[in-house]
Order: C-alpha cells, then sequence, then structure tokens
C-alpha cells in the first residue's frame, strides 16, 4: 500500500431521514465514513442499501422529500451538510466531482460534447477561449477517447457509450477535484467496455492522486479497483476495511452471504444431454431498415444473421453476448413477437418462423417468455392472481379453474398463495420475477425463452431465482433459452452456450468447454473483461442442480 | 383509495368539487325551486337585482325571471358539457387507439383525418356545422362532439404509442391474446387517466363553444342557456349590464370548477408529477 494519506472527506454520524411512508425511516443512519486522497473507496450494497443516497447527501443534491437530519459532512474545513446553495456550487465540480451511471441522460443532448466540457471552465474560470480549447482537448486525449478532435465536436447520441462515460469522466475532472464520487459509472456498459473504464479510472486515480468514492453493486468490480471497501445494508455500514481482507475474509454475515451469492466463473459438471432436440433454429436472419424515402438514405442493420442453434430436450442454452449483439432480436423472434425475415424455427415438427399470425396466437402455449424486466413486464393495473391466470383463461380454460392452477403455481414458484389479490407494485423485484415465472409455466410450456430474466435483480435475489428455474427445470423438464450478458449467470444455469456478437454465433458448445477452452478470440476477450476474474472463479460453491 | 385520499388533500381540488356540486344541485333543483317555464314571461323588464324580492336577480329586456334562467341553463351547460366530452372523448379514444396501436399506414390515415380537422379553427367549423344541421339542442351539442375530438385523439396515440412496446404488453401477446384484448385490457386502463384528466378541458372548451354560440343567437332559441341570456343581455350592454354579467359569472364560475377539478384528478392520478 502507499503511505496513508489524511482524510479529504469525512461523514460523521451521517443520518438521511426517507419521508414517511417509505420501507424505513432513514435512508442513512449514523454512517460515518472517511476518504483519503490517493485511495480508491469502494461503497457496495444492495438496491435499496442507501449507497446512492449517500453521494446525493454528499452533493446536497438530495430529493426534496428526503433531508439530511443529523451528522455531517466535513470537506476543506467546512460542513457540507449546512453549506448553502452558492457555497455548494463552488465545491461541486471543483473541490468535489461526480460521474454518473447513465452517461446519455448526464450529457445534454442538444450541446456537443466539447462545449459541454468547455463550460466546466468558462464557469469556474476565467481562462480566454483558446485556453479553455487547449484545456479541453488535452482533457479527452487524456481520458483516451480516439480522435479528440472529432469527439469534441460530437453531440452525444453520435458516440457510444464507452465514449460518453470517458467524456463524462473528462468533464468530472476537469478541475482537478480532490474527491471524486462515481454512482455506478460502468453498470449501464458492456463488460469489455467496463473493464476499459475501469482501468481509466484506476489509472487517472493513480496520475492525479484523487480520492475516489465508488459506488457499485458488483463485487466483481470491487475486487478489481477498490483499495478499500465499505458495505452497506439497510443505510448502516456493516463491514469496512481493505479491499483484500473483506473479500477474502468477510466478517459480517451480511457481507459473507453477498459475496457467497455471487456466482463463480466455472461451470458445474456437465449434465447428460438428450438427443433429441426439441427446438430447432436453422439460419434465421432478421434484418431492420430504418429512414429513408423509396429506398435512399436508409440505414440497413442485420440485428441477427444466419443463426443456427439446437436445444435438446430439458437442456437449457444460454445466448450470451453485449448489447447489439441481437440476442434479444433473436428470443423475440422465436417466440414471434418479431417476425424473421429468413430460416426456420422448428418446435414440434412446426415452423415457427412460418406460421401465421392467428397460427402463433393459437399455439404459443407451446413456448412462453420471461422478461428482463420485472417492474415493466407486469401489468401495473392487474392483480397478481389476475396476472398468472389470464394466459390460460384466453386459451379457454374456465376462470375458476384457472385461478386455483393459479394459487398452485405460486406455491410452486415459492410464493404464498394469498398473494393473488395484491398488486404488482406491493412485492419486491424478486417477487414480482416470480409472478412473471408463473405467467409463463401457466400454460405449461415445452420451451421457456428467459430474456436477461435475472439482470435486473440484486445478486442474492439473482441466486435464489436461479435456484428456482433449476429445480423447475428439473421438475417440469422445461427446455430453456437463456439469454444473458453476464457469464456468471450463464456458467451457472445452462448446459451449452452460444456466444453471440454483431448478429452472429461466433462460437457454440458445452458451458464447460466454452468457457474453460474459449476457441474464439471474442469469447476469450469477453471473458478476460469479467471485473475481478480470479475473485469470482474461485468464490462460492455451484448452485445445486 | 388512494388517489381519492390525495384527491381530498388539495384545497384547490376541493373547491373545484364543491363549486361543481353547486351547479349540479341547481341543475336538478330547477324546477323546485322555479316550477313555472323560465322562458316565459314574468314581470317588467330589466328589474335591477335585488331590488324586487319576486326577482332576486332581476328580469331581462323581455322581463323573463334572471335567477329562473341561470337554474334551467345550469342543465343546459352541463349537459352540452357532460354529453359533447363524452362524444368527443369516445372518437379521440376510438381513433387515437387504433392509430397508436397499429402504426403505419393506418396511423398515417387517421393521423392526416385528424389534422385536417385540426388546422380548421374549432369555432368556424361548429358554425358550418350548425349552419348545415340546424340549432337544436341535439344537433348543437353534437356538432360541439364532433369538433372537440382531435386532441384526446392525439393524447390517446401518444399514450399508445408508448405504452404497446412495453414487456407486459409484449408478455400478454406472448401468452397468445387477441389484439383487441390487448387494446381493450392491457393497454387502454394504463393510457386513460391523462385521456380522463383532459376530458375537464374539453367540457370547459364545450360549455364555453355553446355560450359562444348562443352569444352569437344561433343556439338553440327555445332553451333557458346562459349564452342566450348573454346574447340577449348585448342590447342593453351600457346600462343593463347585470343581464350579461350574471350568466357570464355563472359560465366563469362552471368553467373553472370542471378545470379545478380536472387539475386535482391530474394531481390524483398522476402523484409522481405533482409539484414539478
Amino acid at each position: 500500500m502507499n503511505e496513508p494519506f489524511a482524510a479529504i472527506l469525512t461523514l460523521e454520524r451521517l443520518s438521511v431521514r426517507l419521508p414517511a411512508g417509505a420501507d424505513r425511516p432513514h435512508a442513512l443512519s449514523d454512517v460515518s465514513l472517511a476518504i483519503r486522497a490517493n485511495e480508491i473507496l469502494c461503497v457496495v450494497g444492495e438496491s435499496g442499501s442507501g449507497k446512492s443516497i449517500m453521494a446525493n447527501a454528499i452533493m446536497q443534491l438530495l430529493p426534496r422529500e428526503v433531508t439530511i437530519d443529523g451528522g455531517r459532512v466535513m470537506f476543506e474545513g467546512r460542513d457540507l451538510a449546512t453549506a448553502s446553495a452558492a457555497e455548494m456550487r463552488n465545491v461541486r465540480g471543483a473541490g468535489i466531482a461526480m460521474i454518473f451511471q447513465e452517461p446519455m441522460t448526464a450529457l445534454n443532448p442538444l450541446r456537443t460534447i466539447g462545449d459541454q466540457i468547455g463550460e466546466m471552465f468558462s464557469i469556474h474560470t476565467d481562462l480566454s477561449r483558446a485556453a479553455i480549447r487547449a484545456r479541453m482537448l488535452a482533457l479527452l486525449e487524456d481520458v483516451r477517447i480516439p480522435d479528440p478532435e472529432a469527439a469534441a465536436r460530437a453531440y452525444p447520441h453520435e458516440l457510444s457509450g464507452g465514449q460518453r462515460q470517458r467524456a463524462m469522466i473528462a468533464m468530472a475532472l476537469a478541475l482537478d477535484p480532490r474527491v471524486l464520487i462515481a454512482d455506478e459509472p460502468t453498470t449501464a456498459l458492456d463488460v469489455t467496455t467496463q473493464a476499459q473504464i475501469l482501468a481509466l479510472i484506476r489509472d487517472l486515480q493513480r496520475r492525479k492522486k484523487t480520492a475516489v468514492l465508488f459506488i457499485t453493486h458488483d463485487f466483481g468490480v470491487v475486487a478489481e479497483i477498490a483499495d478499500r471497501v465499505a458495505v452497506m445494508q439497510q443505510g448502516s455500514i456493516a463491514e469496512e476495511g481493505q479491499a483484500a481482507s473483506v473479500l477474502n475474509n468477510p466478517q459480517h454475515p451480511y457481507t459473507r452471504r453477498l459475496i457467497a451469492a455471487v456466482p463463480p466463473l466455472t461451470s458445474p459438471p456437465a449434465r447428460k444431454l438428450s438427443e433429441h432436440a426439441i427446438l430447432t433454429i436453422d439460419n434465421v436472419s432478421k434484418t431492420y431498415r430504418s429512414g429513408g424515402f423509396l429506398g435512399r438514405g436508409s440505414r440497413v442493420t442485420l440485428a441477427v444473421k444466419n443463426v443456427s442453434l439446437r436445444l435438446p430436450q430439458g437442456a437449457t442454452l444460454g445466448i450470451v453476448g453485449e448489447s447489439g449483439s441481437g440476442k434479444s432480436t433473436l428470443a423475440r423472434c422465436i417466440v414471434r413477437l418479431i417476425d424473421p425475415d429468413a430460416g426456420s424455427i422448428v418446435l414440434d415438427g412446426k415452423d415457427w418462423a412460418k406460421m401465421t399470425r392467428e397460427d402463433v396466437r393459437r399455439e404459443t402455449r407451446h413456448i412462453q417468455m420471461v422478461f428482463q424486466d420485472p417492474f415493466a413486464s407486469l401489468n401495473p393495473r392487474r392483480k397478481a392472481g389476475d396476472l398468472v391466470a389470464q394466459g390460460p383463461i384466453v386459451h379457454g380454460t374456465p376462470s375458476a379453474k384457472a385461478i386455483a392452477d393459479a394459487n398452485e403455481l405460486f406455491a410452486l414458484v415459492g410464493l404464498d398463495p394469498s398473494v393473488s389479490d395484491r398488486f404488482p407494485h406491493e412485492f419486491s423485484g424478486g417477487q414480482r420475477q416470480r409472478i412473471a415465472l408463473a405467467r409463463a409455466l401457466a400454460l405449461h410450456p415445452e420451451v421457456l425463452v428467459a430474456d436477461e430474466a435475472v439482470s435486473a435483480l440484486d445478486v442474492s435475489v439473482q441466486a435464489q431465482v436461479l435456484q428456482l428455474l433449476a429445480e423447475l427445470r428439473q421438475r417440469l423438464g422445461l427446455s430453456i433459452v437463456f439469454i444473458t450478458h453476464d457469464l456468471r449467470v450463464a456458467a451457472q444455469i445452462c448446459d451449452l452456450v452460444a456466444v453471440m456478437k454483431d448478429g452472429e454465433v461466433v462460437e457454440q458448445g458445452l458451458a464447460g468447454e466454452v468457457f474453460g477452452r474459449p476457441r474464439h478470440p471474442y469469447t476469450r476477450a469477453l471473458l478476460d473483461s469479467i471485473p475481478g476474474g480470479d475473485f469470482a472463479k474461485r468464490s462460492a460453491p455451484p448452485l445445486p442442480t | 383509495m388512494d388517489a381519492v385520499k390525495r384527491y381530498f388533500r388539495s384545497p384547490a381540488a376541493v373547491v373545484g368539487l364543491v363549486l361543481l356540486l353547486i351547479v349540479i344541485v341547481m341543475a336538478i333543483s330547477a324546477s323546485w325551486i322555479y316550477p313555472r317555464e323560465p322562458l316565459a314571461l314574468a314581470g317588467r323588464p330589466l328589474i335591477w337585482p335585488f331590488s324586487n324580492p319576486r326577482f332576486l336577480l332581476g328580469t331581462d329586456n323581455s322581463g323573463r325571471d334572471i335567477a329562473a334562467q341561470i337554474f334551467y341553463g345550469a342543465r343546459i351547460s352541463l349537459l352540452i358539457g357532460g354529453v359533447a366530452t363524452a362524444i368527443a372523448i369516445a372518437i379521440g379514444i376510438l381513433i387515437g387507439a387504433f392509430a397508436g396501436y397499429y402504426g403505419g399506414w393506418i396511423d398515417n390515415i387517421l393521423m392526416r383525418i385528424t389534422e385536417a380537422f385540426q388546422t380548421l379553427p374549432n369555432f368556424v367549423l361548429l358554425l358550418v356545422l350548425v349552419a348545415v344541421f340546424g340549432s337544436t339542442l341535439t344537433t348543437v351539442t353534437i356538432a360541439v362532439g364532433v369538433v372537440s375530438w382531435p386532441a384526446p385523439a392525439r393524447l390517446t396515440r401518444a399514450e399508445f404509442l408508448s405504452l404497446r412496446n412495453r414487456e407486459f404488453v409484449q408478455a400478454a401477446r406472448t401468452l397468445g391474446m387477441r389484439d383487441i384484448q390487448l387494446i381493450l385490457r392491457e393497454i387502454l386502463p394504463n393510457a386513460l387517466p391523462p385521456v380522463i384528466v383532459y376530458a375537464s378541458v374539453v367540457m370547459a372548451v364545450a360549455i364555453l363553444l355553446e355560450s359562444a354560440l348562443a352569444f352569437l343567437r344561433l343556439s338553440d332559441p327555445n332553451v333557458a342557456s346562459w349564452g342566450n341570456l348573454i346574447g340577449l343581455g348585448r342590447d342593453v350592454l351600457r346600462v343593463q349590464w347585470y343581464v350579461s354579467a350574471i350568466p357570464g359569472v355563472a359560465i366563469l364560475v362552471t368553467v373553472l370548477a370542471v378545470s379545478l377539478v380536472g387539475q386535482g384528478l391530474n394531481d390524483a392520478l398522476n402523484p409522481r408529477l405533482k409539484g414539478r
């Protein structure tokens, strides 16, 4: 370790009150934390643990009904908790800078990148326009954006997600702040981009000796970047210490539980797969055309290119890839939410790619889908029981029987049947995903397509849902197409894996083979980019199957 | 039920509801309080308000009781406001839902029609309709409804456009629901709150349109309406200004009440937008 630096930013028994009717009275209670120069302090916790509220409390960016009701935030001899708006304006940007999760919404879409970075200087300094431009280009060079001149002229939508986040970092570092607060800065990025951004933050932090408060939910990221770690649970700090000691020798039971829930990258031993293929995808393609009049100036995107896959009965086929790889389009082609342009999708001897819409509607009970976001995939105006019963009712089951069946399904997915009278907003994310699963299973499908079905869930909940899927697969003889961007999750649940890039399958095979001995360079790059790779490989036992 | 609680938390919304209830009570009680025909001659013309206890609000230029006309006029205004709004919202939802759900050429055709209606000023179109079909109470009400649907249609279409690709709609489609079930049972309930709120604006405008028509003496002259009374008062506006002013205040209060109720509904149904 480096020589100990003095604490720059100190939270002293900070408490933040939530409005009446929230799930707990305080978002933060009695949080004490010190961030020293030249270190990266990771604050890690599940959603709702109060980690983002902490970042916003430091910057006085809390929503109006959420207030600091105790403690101090000491920075350069001042208490930021009681600082005036004018004082805060001097601190923000110059003293403490912040980067956010989603760079697209944090940048102004109507102004160029160069303009927005230059604004930092024109607000806080009285440099000339030429000097500002020189500094701005130097910053873009610093964050290693290819062709800084062009990037400075670009609007946010013209850059990729990773480049936008680089521009955000350039903006945050413009005035050499002493503290950088990064609130889940890589969560919205693909794994390969994430690895680059993490390396960049680490490198800039070393060069400029900035103190970094890095907020994340991902223990892999912690292992990759943290000097020290603070684990948050329900608004207070459960455990704090050097990264190596917290990760390898967690003391608090909550930390242990969280680390144990991180799926390891090694697959469980391969199961015996059936010879009979229940679903055969042959040369499926889908092309999007957009814009243009009478074919002029139109953009053509090949979302899925000649994909051929085979799903053995009772197996789980993982389709992994980064955003834009076409994996979600493929999933939607399989259930015919999207019509494929070419190829065949054969289930039970019927070609789904060529069925009419009306036939698809009638046959749809054979193949069902679970969606990514359990907050978006349940109609907010229907009760849980209704949601699960409506599928069978549409297909002609009398409603009394459908509702009785729904109660059995709730028990099957681990929910109390008494929940059927409640609306979706009364459930947690994990419970909602169980309802979505029950809804899909209500039609007794042979094939279940799960599109990023656990990606929106916290790790501990994710582990439970994965376990449930594995159990159901066994019990109901389900065959599953499992789409995910998370290789650790894929390693846990999939028998077979197909890696997609730019609409094509670049590699496929048994999960253990693909992850253990990747043949395609892209698969290797994906595996190398997983944050905290070593850490992930040796933690936690595999799921029982 | 939360929405009801939130509604009553706002003083403006409660005031609006009370005012609207007063107008409704006036409309219901008109024939008990004033059993005589409101358009019959009742006394000397142009009696000032509060000068004769028999005619609390005075009489108009032909000697008809203004108070009785205000009470009966509440019926007409609410009737036209309510029925015309129902017509406008029904047409609007139908066109907006189909355009938004199906998109493509259906959307193109329906939206060009909507734009054609929108580019014509409402009132001019209303005058044309009344000129062609006559000015009985029924035709005026239908005409007001028919000129007011484009805005609700666009609003419904916008809601459908944003809702039709939501995951819960896709999920319902993978369950095998028909388009009509998706439209009516999945999307429409989620698209309704802003349309209901907008209905209050349509209702206020409908009441004003009828009054404007009556002011030009193009509304049904055989019913006691506030607009008719204002139109009559026009002739004696400089001296006996109260003949126009009293129904004017009635219209103002009703439109204000409807708007306050609409705003209150908006805050109650979309609690997250409140205070922004």
